[in-house]
């Protein structure tokens, strides 16, 4: 019989190491190996035809130029395919599952983008009359009537521009109140598993940070918080649910006791997308909180921004909210900018940004609330916090999970005790994530747990991907048991780049490009 | 006859005479991973026992030096600056951070020995 019943083998077969394996091109596959665009531009290439130069002087001013200005020169099909093969180097929420703890890499609903490209948000220029941005403003409004309804709190401050803006906003607000008693608290408490940004931010708005232990179950040390509290405490940053992915039990009386003792209780709310619509933050005795737009209420993130963190205000801290304030009266919404048109009681303690907030992300995130509902924001929490317990209740025979004995919130956290001995590190499971096809969890944070690994899967995966997760960190799991350490040993294997040398970039970085003197790339 | 303690920060002290050399301990160096930059504290500068002193980075994290003990600061090791790889080498040599003319001896004879820290790193 000539028909051909094998079929086309499917199977890769006995491929052995591909990563061995050259190619004439350089490319691997669909990998393209993309030099920078000033090394595959060529002086004299253009993407335009532009008329012959009708000035032939160099001279800027007093000055002569003295050598080649060496911008690249490129076609423009050159140069879209440049940046769109880097594109495809590139991953994201887009391309798969992104379980990098604590920074909530969830879905972008498309609505939200096609809300933000509406040319009456899209088009809007920040100093735009007043009489042609109502309706931009009372979207603003809105949004805010969303924040202190989801929260409890009485006021929010629109203009911060990220988490750590936030935070910076929420401890001025606190120093302006201290000032505005006549008191001088030059001390605040922070617990060991603080986000990083935490004491930076303490630090940069004057204060001194003084650390509160974490007691071995994961939660803040409530005893040793109190025995810290004095006349001298501004007041305390905590994180709810923590680092960890646990939420703090005694928070109330946490509190209570900083509240005592004079003090304020700033909340890092860059967890909040555990809680929303579950847990008012207003009912815990939180005095301000940031409100990560772009992880809870999924504006697009990543790489840098654009984030937006606004901050809602307790009664006792909503006076010193900065400028500018918004407000409504019988011509409509305005910005308040100026102290001499403060309504009254208002002592705002500056201003945090040039105009009013990231507008795209206001739009973005009200497009997500409205979408939902209360209802689907508080479902969104419930199976953001499902997923992490699904992860976790799969992994914590084969991984080891520090605090699993109980439930997590929306992430899991798991610790490298179910490496010891195999010659395996956190940072060699890690990469091998990445010849997997996934982005690394977070690793090595929060620093409380010895060489951590923590997962956010947020609410946007189905089961199946979750699944289809869990069995791959289950077989890298045992792999690692059974000695197989050739996957890990230098991996990444199958990306771009394979390990990078994180010593000798930080000893010896390279920050700039040179067309002559480059070194070889560190692989 | 040199003397040497250690404190639960991990950080290293060798007293000769009333000169103290301060250093972080083999076991705070493996943990901490490569170390890529040290800040030091300036030559004169008076530290407090249990005040931080200097700064380690390491490709993990950043950490905080402590001065075991206190006094006037007489020397820094410039040679980490440049060559923060020390550190790793050699921590309990080479890799030494500042020296202090120490002004409370009591607080010396407070800290741990070896066989005392070796003792309270095997149970971290």
């Amino acid at each position: 019989m000539s028909m051909n019943n094998q079929g086309r083998p499917t199977s890769a077969g006995n491929a052995g190491n591909t990563s061995e394996l050259a190619t004439i091109s350089g490319d691997r596959g669909l990998h393209h190996e993309e030099r920078l665009i000033f090394e595959i531009g060529r002086a004299g290439m253009t993407g335009v035809d532009l008329p012959e130069s009708q000035v032939t002087d160099a001279r800027l001013g007093g000055m002569r130029r003295r050598g080649e200005i060496g911008l690249p020169g490129l076609s423009e099909p050159e140069v879209i395919r440049h940046y769109v093969r880097l594109s495809r180097m590139n991953y994201a929420i887009d391309a798969g599952l992104y379980p990098l703890g604590s920074c909530t890499m969830k879905h972008n609903p498309r609505l939200n983008e096609k809300m933000a490209r509406l040319p009456g948000f899209g088009d809007l220029h920040p100093l735009a009359p007043r009489s042609t941005t109502q309706g931009a403003l009372a979207l603003i409004s809105e949004l805010m009537r969303w924040l202190t309804t989801l929260t409890g709190m009485p006021a929010v401050a629109m203009s911060p521009k990220a988490g750590a803006h936030g935070e910076l906003c929420g401890l001025l607000a606190i120093r302006a109140a201290i000032e505005a008693r006549g008191e001088k608290r030059p001390r605040i408490l922070v617990p060991e598993s603080a986000h990083g940004t935490n004491p930076a931010t303490a630090a940069l708005a004057g204060f001194t940070v003084d650390q509160v232990p974490a007691k071995p179950n994961g939660h803040v040390d409530a005893e040793a918080l109190k025995v810290k509290l004095g006349p001298d405490v501004a007041g305390i940053m905590l994180t709810n649910p923590n680092t960890c992915g646990l939420f703090e039990p005694d928070i109330i009386a946490m509190a209570e006791a900083v509240h005592k003792a004079g003090g304020y209780f700033y909340c890092d709310g860059a967890n909040f997308n555990a809680i929303a619509g579950r847990v008012r933050p207003g009912d815990l005795g939180i005095d301000a909180m940031h409100i990560n737009l772009h992880k809870t209420f999924s504006t697009p993130h990543g790489g840098g921004g654009p984030g937006a963190g606004p901050v809602v205000l307790s009664e006792r801290l909503a006076p010193f909210a900065p400028l500018p304030l918004l407000v409504a009266d019988k011509d409509g919404f305005r910005l308040v900018e100026d102290r001499a048109e403060l309504p009254a009681g208002a002592k705002p303690f500056g201003r945090m940004s040039a105009f009013h907030g990231q507008m795209g992300m206001f739009v973005r995130a009200l497009a997500y609330m409205l979408s939902h509902g209360r209802d689907g924001v508080r479902q969104a929490s419930e199976d953001a916090v499902l997923s992490a317990n699904y992860i976790l209740a799969s992994l914590k025979d084969i991984m080891s999970a520090p605090f699993g004995d109980g439930p997590c919130m929306h992430e899991a956290l798991f610790d490298d005790t179910f490496l010891e001995g195999t010659g395996v590190t956190t940072l060699d499971f890690a990469k091998a994530m990445i010849d997997e096809g996934y982005h690394p969890m977070t690793m090595y944070f929060p620093l409380v747990v010895h060489g951590a690994m923590l997962i956010e899967p947020t609410e946007s995966e189905s089961k199946e991907s979750l699944d289809r997760f869990i069995t791959v960190l289950r077989g890298l799991a045992e792999d690692a048991k059974a000695g197989r350490k050739a996957r890990f040993d230098g991996a990444p294997h199958f990306a771009p780049r394979r390990r990078l040398d994180e010593t000798a970039a930080a000893r010896k970085p390279v920050l700039r490009w040179r067309r002559e003197t480059m070194p070889e790339a560190a692989e | 006859m040199s003397e040497l303690r250690f404190t639960d920060q991990h950080e290293w002290v060798r007293l000769d005479g009333d000169e103290a050399t301060i250093g972080i301990t083999r076991y705070a160096a493996e943990s901490l991973g490569d170390v890529v930059f040290v800040e030091l504290p300036a030559k004169g500068r008076t530290v407090g026992a249990g005040a931080q002193a200097a700064v380690v980075e390491s490709v993990k994290a950043a950490s905080e030096v402590y001065a075991p003990v206190g006094g006037e600061v007489t020397a820094a090791n410039a040679a980490l600056e440049a060559e923060p790889a020390k550190v790793n080498a050699d921590p309990e040599g080479e890799g030494w951070f500042f020296k202090v003319k120490m002004s409370d001896k009591a607080a010396f004879g407070k800290l741990m020995d070896e066989a005392a820290y070796k003792e309270f790193v095997k149970g971290l």
